[in-house]
Formats: structure tokens, C-alpha cells, sequence
């Protein structure tokens, strides 16, 4: 609606959304000296696919990984802008940015498009300057919070609840609530995760890549899902 | 107009209240473009029609515009906008040239230009009303990118817009997309031709005059427009709608 | 009689109809108090005419929104022992319209003693949805064998009908349609028809996310009925990795209470023994 200077009310001229949701599934899970991401590769518009496989993860160091999930085009443009910037921050200080550190600037990233937010949901994990595993989730405008693990997406209303039961043991008595998971629970957890996800979310599905980062490096697997 | 130069808001209506009225529905159309990756590169096709709302306006333009040597555009959507690309692209490709650097743009980097283009109008709230095939051939790879008025990107083997990627697309992805990498050239040409048939008879947008391009070691080549057959046998079985 | 007081009983209305809860609906929603959400089948289902009769075929997803409220139901629903019909669009809607209509043909068919057509059924139908004016979000694909051999027919949710040798309906109808029309041919082979049924199918699941899981396939010819429940499962789920049995212990007690209860054995004067 457009206000003018008497009073008079107008609908404003054009309709049109800048944004548009392309679906799919994003986590990660930290360990205690490692961290698991993983991320469906299906991109969607309506009830259509588009394609069956479009990364949502990204490499942004030799330590630290981006998922995304909500709106692909923002999510490609915020990813260009924070490798652009651990660049510049590589050749300026010849030394890799460190997660706390790139944590800290995607928060400010996203904050600078305050009233005109990247649709992303942003996930950024890998190994802490201890060398611990770390995940720092965001919400579209910029608020961060590390945490031990972070689902979002079309199915992370079914997903975070069973994190929730099995990686940070929230419904279970006479359990060590800060144990960490192991490299093969961790991965297991992911797997089925997705997996049953698949069965009842539309948007997710067709195949899982899956991220390992440890003092190795990064691995990388890939698992098929259902294509329907 | 009110003091604001055109500079500012090309593209743009400036109404008498000093808004300004952008593109918010597309006026002259094309339908869709359909494209694969087979054996020796790519292929695209694309029919010859704009259409004005249900009005079959312009029958005889040409969708699938080359870009360099060795990259085609095949563009669905508004075709004012797409002829607005055209021309920011033969820029581009100008001062290239005139760089005489030796340097030529490959396939590759005209899909980013091209998702940049779409991305900022977009984001400028002011999009270009289209849904773009970027396809060609670069470093003995075949390349196929998709871009649209979102800004939103995708590669795929196989990729249809508009109508196509809901009728086209699932015959591609069922018979082109597995063995894109042994398909032949003759094989190619049957499932294009094939899905653009398919498409005539179901999208009523369409227009059975069409154009196909392809990107291989050897350069483009385009198609001069041509029919396909049809059949409209089964219209004579078929008496009323109801007992 | 008197205007006031046919006023009195049926308001200010002067038609046969009233739909004041669908404009009540609507005002609802606007206001932003949405409906409810009902499960919508968002399917793909089709049929075809060969040789000997008529092939139906369905997908057996059913969603609420985003989510698979039904990974396997049932869409090709029984209307009489020659006659059955695929639903796409409200669950609630497909199940009830094909059940009454089902039901007024067995009355229609003891009243004239015939084997009733699918004419008949495809009237009912169009007559029963365009009297809710598309309220009634049943989208149907009717198919059967009668006295006049094999029809098929599309029944819309206002009430249009089409009488054609191949047809496809809900959100995945487009996805079937192009195998129909790059592969349909009349006077098929009962296993072609099947066949390309099937593909038709299977290309609404993979390539419509409102339609998902297995094929239903139901075959009618001349006095026999095939319905072929599950014919192709081309989505099997992948089995978990991990067993997530809770462990003994870890289930929360919040209070604790032990009643000691006196056990009494009665027994009947007729049990033997």
C-alpha cells in the first residue's frame, strides 16, 4: 500500500515476491573433535523439481562448511559473499580465517540485509581454533548461537525433534546430557535422519551428500534417496 | 518527468504520482525451451511463436539466440525483456572484442553474467520476466544452466521451462537424462522432437513451427524453422462428452 | 402462499440452493481464520481404453500440505461390481462422493433390475458435484464395462464431464499425459495397457511431488474386475542404519505409586471344567 501526501491510500502497483522457496533439508552435528554436515540435494520450485542434485553445502576453509536451505539464489549469492570475504581475510592476514571468527562475520552479513533479508538459513560448521568440533547456527537476519547441533529446512520439524531425543538426550533420565556422539553415531544419526525424513517431507529427498571435517580434512559421501 | 531522469529507473514508468510501475506481468510471451546434453555436446529447441495474452501475435521469431562461438540462449517469458538481454549481451560480447586480448568469454562465464543480470534485477524488485537455457560447450565439456526471474540457478543434464518442464521434462529425464553421455545426434533430435509434439498438442501456447540448436566441437549450428507431423486421428472417434 | 411466510422459512434466498457457509468460509479466510487443513490426495491418476476394456491406475500418496499423511492409500475406489473410479483432491470428498454414488446405483439397479452403466454413474456424478458449484473438491476418472462395452470418463469438481480413450487428473495429470500421448495407441494388449498405465504412473511420482510411493492398477473387462492393489512398488524405504530402542533407565519417572490388589477368581456356572 502506498500512503500519499493527502491521505489517499493505494494499492501498491506490483504483487510480485521477491523470494521463493526451493525446499530441502539441512544439518549438522558437532563431536568432540569432529563434525558431521549433512544436506539433501533436491531443488524445488512448487510441486516441481528442478533438479535432483544442487549442493546446499559449501566449503568455505579447509575447516569450516556452509549448509543452507530456504531461498537457493540468496543462498548461492550469501555463499560468493562469505568465501569472497575468508579470501580477502586469507591474503591479507596469510592465515585462515578461524569459526569463530567467519562465525561472527555471517552473522554480520546477514544483519547488513536486515530489511531486505537473505531467505537463508544458515548453518556453519567444522573444527573450532581447539580443534573441537563446533556448529553456529543463524536465523535469516543475523542472531547466532553456537550449538552442539541445528537442523533446518522443509523437514526440520520433523528432524529436530529426534535430535533432540537422540543427539542431546532431552527426554532421557540417568544419561550424561553433555556426552558427545561419536564419528559413527553421529553419521548413522544423520543418515536416518534424512532417510525417514525423506518418507514424509515432499521437498526433501533424491540424494544425501554428507560432510565429515576432523583434523584430516574433509571428507566427503554421497547416498542415494527416494526420487519421489 | 517530475525531475527524475530515466537513468535512474531505466526500463521503468514513471506515473503522474512519481511511482514508478515496473514490469509486473509479462505482455509478449514466448513458451517453452527445452534442452539436453548428449554424445557430442548440447542440443536446444524452442518453437517460433510470441504470443500476445491467447493472441498468437509474432510467428516467426527466433528464441534460441547464439552468444560467441560456442553458446546458446534459448529464452521463455517476456520477450521485450529477452531482447533487452540480447542487447546487453552483444555489449558484453563487443567490449570483449574490442579488448582484443584474446581472450573469448566461454560458456560458463556468460551463464554467471546472465544469473548476475537476473539476480540483481531481482533484487532491485524489478525483475526480468524470464526463464533462461544457457547451454554450449566449453574445454571439450558440455555446459547447461538454468536461470529465471528469481535469480534462482540450476545444472541438470536435462531441463525444460515454462509448460516444458512439466509436460517435457519427465520424458527427458526418462529417456535422455541416464544415457545423456552415449546418446547420438539422431537420438537427441527424436526425443526433442518428440517432446515438442507432445507439447503442441497439450500446451496452447504453442505454435507447430520450431527451431533446434546445437553446441558441439564444431561450433552452433540452428536449425531453419521446421513442422512436425501430427495426428489427429482420434478426433473422429470421439462423440460428445457425455453418454 | 403467502411471500412473507415462505420469506420467514427460507430467508430472503429465492433459489432452490443456499450456500451461506460457503460464503461464511470465505469470509472466514479472509479475515485470516483458515479452514482446516483436510488431506488432499495432490495425485496423479489416469485411465485408458484397449482392446478388451479398461485400464485405471493410481499412485497411493496422500498429503496434508507438505507432509505424507498416507504413504500407501487407496485411490481407485469401487462404485459397482463393473464399474470403479480414481479420486484426486479432498480425501473426505473422493471417499464420500464416490460412496453415495455408489450406493445410489445399487438402489438404482434393484429398482430396474439392470446391470447399472457407467453413463449412469458418470451422470450421477456430474449431477451430484455441480449441484456444490466445485465445493465438493472431487476430481475424478471413471471408468467401467457395460451392455455398451468399455467408457471412460473425467468428472471435474464442478461438474463437467469428458468421454475420451485416455485421461489423466490431479497435480501429476500432466507428467502422465505426455506418456500418454508419446505412447498411447488404441486397441492395446491387455499387458501394454498395463504397461503404459504403469509408466504413466511412475512418471507422476518421480517427477510430481504431490504424488508419490506405489501403482494401483485396476483392470476391467467384460464380466471380471482386476484390481491389482500395489502392482509396482518402485519406492521402497531404505532401512535404518541405527536401532534407537531406548535404553532400561532412561525413561523418566515422575512419581511412583504401588497399589497391592486382592485377586479374586471368579468363574461362570457354564464353564467347563
Amino acid at each position: 500500500m502506498l500512503q500519499h501526501k493527502d491521505g489517499s491510500v493505494q494499492n501498491h502497483q506490483h504483487g510480485w515476491e521477491p523470494y521463493v522457496d526451493n525446499g530441502g533439508t539441512s544439518l549438522a552435528i558437532a563431536g568432540e573433535d569432529f563434525c558431521v554436515i549433512a544436506s539433501d540435494t533436491r531443488q524445488s520450485e512448487g510441486y516441481s523439481i528442478n533438479t535432483r542434485f544442487d549442493p546446499k553445502i559449501h566449503k568455505i576453509t579447509d575447516k569450516i562448511m556452509l549448509a543452507t536451505t530456504g531461498y537457493s539464489a540468496d543462498a548461492k549469492r550469501l555463499t560468493e559473499v562469505i568465501k569472497m570475504q575468508t579470501e580477502r581475510y586469507f591474503y591479507k592476514h596469510e592465515k585462515n580465517m578461524e569459526s569463530h571468527a567467519a562465525a561472527q562475520m555471517l552473522s554480520v552479513i546477514l544483519y547488513q540485509k536486515r530489511f531486505f533479508p537473505y531467505y537463508v538459513f544458515p548453518i556453519l560448521a567444522g573444527i573450532d581454533n581447539e580443534g573441537k568440533g563446533c556448529v553456529y547456527s543463524y536465523d535469516p537476519v543475523g542472531n547466532m548461537e553456537r550449538v552442539t547441533f541445528q537442523v533446518y529446512g522443509s523437514a526440520s520439524g520433523m528432524i529436530q525433534p529426534f535430535l533432540d531425543s537422540q543427539v542431546g538426550f532431552k527426554n532421557q533420565q540417568n544419561v550424561d546430557k553433555t556426552r558427545l556422539l561419536t564419528k559413527e553415531e553421529a553419521i548413522s544419526i544423520a543418515v536416518d535422519s534424512f532417510t525417514a525424513a525423506t518418507e514424509r517431507d515432499i521437498y526433501t529427498g533424491d540424494y544425501l551428500e554428507i560432510y565429515i571435517v576432523d583434523a584430516n580434512g574433509i571428507h566427503r559421501e554421497q547416498k542415494p534417496l527416494k526420487f519421489d | 518527468m517530475n525531475g527524475i531522469s530515466s537513468f535512474e529507473h531505466p526500463n521503468s514508468t514513471v506515473t503522474a504520482d512519481g511511482t514508478y510501475k515496473h514490469t509486473t506481468s509479462p505482455i509478449v510471451t514466448g513458451t517453452s525451451v527445452l534442452a539436453l546434453k548428449y554424445k557430442d555436446g548440447v542440443m536446444l529447441t524452442a518453437d517460433c511463436l510470441a504470443s500476445y495474452g491467447s493472441l498468437a501475435r509474432f510467428r516467426n521469431v527466433e528464441r534460441l539466440h547464439p552468444v560467441g562461438k560456442n553458446t546458446i540462449i534459448g529464452a521463455s517469458g517476456d520477450m521485450s525483456d529477452f531482447q533487452h538481454v540480447q542487447n546487453q549481451l552483444n555489449g558484453l560480447m563487443l567490449s570483449e572484442h574490442v579488448t582484443d586480448d584474446d581472450q573469448v568469454l566461454g560458456t560458463k562465464s556468460i551463464y554467471k553474467y546472465l544469473s548476475n543480470i537476473m539476480y540483481n534485477r531481482r533484487s532491485k524488485v524489478n525483475p526480468l520476466w524470464n526463464k533462461f537455457i544457457v547451454a554450449g560447450l566449453e574445454d571439450g565439456e558440455s555446459f547447461l544452466g538454468f536461470v529465471d526471474l528469481y535469480g534462482t540457478t540450476y545444472k541438470s543434464p536435462v531441463m525444460a521451462t515454462g509448460f516444458g518442464a512439466h509436460i517435457a521434462l519427465p520424458i527427458l529425464r526418462k529417456y535422455a537424462e541416464a544415457r545423456c553421455d552415449t546418446l547420438t545426434e539422431e537420438e537427441a533430435i527424436e526425443i526433442l522432437d518428440n517432446c515438442m509434439r507432445v507439447l503442441y498438442y497439450r500446451d496452447a501456447r504453442s505454435f507447430n513451427k520450431i527451431q533446434r540448436a546445437k553446441v558441439t566441437a564444431s561450433g552452433i549450428e540452428i536449425t531453419a524453422p521446421y513442422s512436425l507431423e501430427t495426428n489427429w486421428d482420434f478426433a473422429e472417434s470421439i462423440i460428445g462428452y457425455g453418454a | 402462499m403467502d411471500k412473507s411466510i415462505l420469506a420467514e422459512i427460507v430467508g430472503d434466498s429465492n433459489t432452490g440452493f443456499k450456500f451461506d457457509n460457503a460464503l461464511r468460509n470465505e469470509s472466514l479466510t479472509s479475515n485470516g481464520t483458515g479452514a482446516p487443513k483436510a488431506t488432499k490426495t495432490g495425485t496423479t491418476i489416469v485411465g485408458l481404453i484397449f482392446k478388451d476394456g479398461v485400464v485405471l491406475g493410481a499412485d497411493t500418496r496422500a498429503t496434508a500440505g507438505s507432509i505424507v499423511a498416507d504413504k500407501n492409500c487407496a485411490k481407485i475406489h469401487y462404485i459397482t461390481p463393473n464399474i470403479y473410479c480414481c479420486g484426486a483432491g479432498t480425501a473426505a470428498d473422493t471417499e464420500f462422493t464416490t460412496n453415495i454414488i455408489s450406493s445410489n446405483l445399487a438402489l438404482h439397479q434393484m429398482n430396474s433390475g439392470r446391470e447399472p452403466r457407467v453413463a449412469t454413474a458418470m451422470t450421477f456424478l456430474k449431477q451430484y458435484l455441480f449441484r456444490y458449484q466445485g465445493h465438493v473438491s472431487a476430481a475424478l476418472v471413471l471408468g467401467g464395462v457395460d451392455s455398451t462395452g468399455p467408457h471412460l470418463y473425467t468428472v471435474y469438481p464442478h461438474g463437467s464431464t469428458d468421454k475420451l480413450p485416455f485421461v489423466t487428473m490431479g497435480s501429476g495429470s500432466l507428467a502422465a499425459m505426455a506418456t500418454f500421448e508419446s505412447k498411447f495407441k488404441p486397441n492395446m494388449e491387455r499387458q501394454e495397457a498395463i504397461d503404459l498405465v504403469q509408466e504413466a504412473i511412475e512418471s507422476g511420482i518421480f517427477n510430481d511431488l504431490g504424488s508419490g510411493s506405489n501403482v494401483d492398477v485396476c483392470v476391467i473387462t467384460k464380466g471380471k474386475v482386476d484390481y491389482l492393489r500395489n502392482y509396482a512398488k518402485p519406492n521402497e524405504r531404505i532401512s535404518k542404519l541405527k536401532s534407537y530402542k531406548f535404553a532400561r533407565g532412561t525413561t523418566g519417572i515422575l512419581k511412583e505409586s504401588i497399589h497391592k490388589f486382592d485377586i479374586v477368581v471368579e468363574s461362570d456356572a457354564m464353564d467347563v471344567v
